[in-house]
């Protein structure tokens, strides 16, 4: 899957950029099945890079896994979603020591989500290397009701939560590892903009 | 720049070279507060001239009563110590600056690793204070040559997290053993000779630790060196900078106005544009990068000294 350019825009807004080994140091890597190309590249680049490496799938696609399970020593972990990931991630991060990597591949709103995990387990963002594939989709906070909605496609569009129509900003909360979502009509209420889909 | 000025209440002898001076405000008033790592800038008038070096706070940050720090005598410094020992007096009024933290604590680690070389144990003793109310986990190790230059060893709290290493007695410091396998969330923090400060970044790199996560203070007052002569580009003016006096000092007694922080070559507020230099300009500061230093197109006047026919700077 070719790679997606973002748009320029505030700094608050993550960017990403092509994996680079750290060599044979510790590591946390975690992609989904889009990603799974990224770390299979990374893999490719330098072999030593998953040397004491712990790798998570979530739901990878059988033909990735297969090949990811050709290039390492090490049982892949793999998950059916992001939900049921949390918890591994965090149990790895629990026992990891100072000078361990953590490598993620995906769609932003993983990652997103497992670098907020990553950095409350105490994980300093530089440490932390993301690269983007696959869905351009956001993962959203609402700023109104705090409910996270996933895979959002359109902007605007309607919070799971409290039902608010909000319109996608490009303010990213790392704490939280989402974008943030604010009611589009709150001065002339029910005056919606036309749903566009998010541009990457 | 804010100025207090206060009152010697007490002298104590921490060791052969290293001496505690308690400050209080003259009516008893509560100094403000500070955070552990900060410093205050002591102004020490001789003649015409005023000298100033900065000193890290060794006393508790959350106790107003009053200011302690701890001054080693450097026989072969410019003086500021010298002056610090055997001119101040119990009873004298000192001026000092209000605290500033150039090395604060990072209060999102999981868990602080502090490396103390010699004097540099001194802006530690006010973050063990600030550790100790927060209640967050830390460990301390301290090198010194021997158990009587270890001045530090008095005011430590005799604790197993509080490690000593007496390179006299054999016991030196394995930086490999201290910083592997430090629980994720862990900060780094030297304080010491440039050489420690260089050891335990490398060491942490080695280990992969994210530079984030790797603090120092390097503790120099400017060093002493040869005269030289400077020219402000603006006025024509030459000044004289002694062999005793920083290049701030000078350009102060001249009425020149340079912002001023740390006086120590950290914190960048004294930076200055070079217009001509014809020589070399011996920069001691830990702020310019190697490029911007040798490019000598920049000068810190706090730390850094010049040797040559002619440096003008652009003020
Ligand atoms: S005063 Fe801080 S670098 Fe000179």
């Amino acid at each position: 899957m070719p790679t997606v350019e973002f748009s320029p825009s505030i700094d608050s807004r993550p960017t990403y950029a092509p994996l680079k080994s750290h060599g044979s140091a510790p590591a946390i890597m975690v992609a989904d099945t889009a990603g799974a190309d990224a770390l299979l590249d990374l893999m490719a680049s330098d072999s030593a890079v998953t040397d004491k490496a712990q790798i998570v799938l979530i739901a990878p696609a059988s033909d990735k896994l297969a090949r990811m399970d050709l290039m390492v020593k090490t049982p892949v972990h793999t998950t059916p979603d992001l939900d049921t990931a949390g918890p591994l991630v965090r149990q790895l991060l629990s026992t990891a020591r100072m000078g361990t990597q953590m490598y993620l591949a995906g769609s932003e709103g993983m990652m997103g989500a497992l670098c907020a995990l990553a950095t409350a387990c105490g994980l300093p963002m530089d440490a932390i290397q993301t690269e983007h594939r696959g869905t351009a989709a956001r993962r959203m906070q609402c700023v109104h009701c705090k409910g996270i909605t996933e895979d959002v496609t359109t902007d605007p569009f309607e919070c799971s939560h409290c039902g608010l129509t909000l319109f996608v900003r490009d303010h990213f909360s790392r704490r939280i590892g989402a974008f943030q979502g604010v009611c589009v009509d709150a001065e002339t209420p029910g005056l919606i903009p036309t749903t566009q889909e998010i541009r990457p | 720049m804010k100025k207090l000025t206060l009152r010697v209440a007490e002298i104590t002898a921490l060791s052969p070279l290293v001496k505690r001076f308690r400050l209080i405000h003259p009516d008893g008033a509560p100094l403000p507060l500070f955070s552990g790592g900060a410093h205050i800038t002591v102004d020490m008038p001789e003649g015409d001239l005023i000298r100033r070096n900065s000193y890290s706070l060794v006393s508790n940050p959350y106790d107003g009563a009053g200011y302690e720090i701890a001054v080693r005598r450097e026989d072969r410094g410019r003086g500021g110590s010298l002056y610090m020992h055997t001119r101040v007096s119990e009873g004298d009024l000192l001026t000092v600056s209000a605290p500033k933290n150039l090395f604060q604590l990072d209060l999102r680690a999981r868990k602080h690793v502090l490396i103390a070389g010699g004097i540099g144990i001194t802006p530690f003793l006010s973050q063990l204070h600030q550790l100790d109310i927060l209640q967050q986990p830390y460990e301390l190790h301290y090198a010194a040559h021997s158990r009587s230059e270890a001045a530090g060893l008095t005011l430590l709290p005799d604790a197993p997290h509080i490690h000593l290493h007496i390179s006299e007695e054999g016991s030196r410091m394995d930086l490999g053993a201290i910083l592997d396998g430090q629980p994720l969330g862990s900060h780094v923090y030297t304080c010491g000779p440039d050489g420690l400060i260089r050891a335990v970044a490398d060491q942490a790199a080695r280990l992969n630790w994210p530079t984030s996560a790797i603090h120092s203070e390097a503790f120099t007052a400017p060093p002493p060196g040869e005269p030289f002569e400077v020219t402000i580009a603006s006025t024509g003016q030459h000044l004289r900078v002694g062999a005793d006096q920083s290049l701030l000092e000078a350009l102060e007694a001249a009425h020149v106005p340079v912002d001023y922080s740390c006086r120590g070559g950290a914190c960048g507020r004294c930076e200055t544009g070079v217009s001509a230099c014809n020589g070399q300009i011996l920069h001691h500061d830990h702020w310019l990068s190697p490029d911007e230093q040798a490019s000598q197109t920049k000068i810190m006047p706090c730390m850094s000294r010049f040797k040559g026919a002619r440096l003008e700077l652009d003020l």
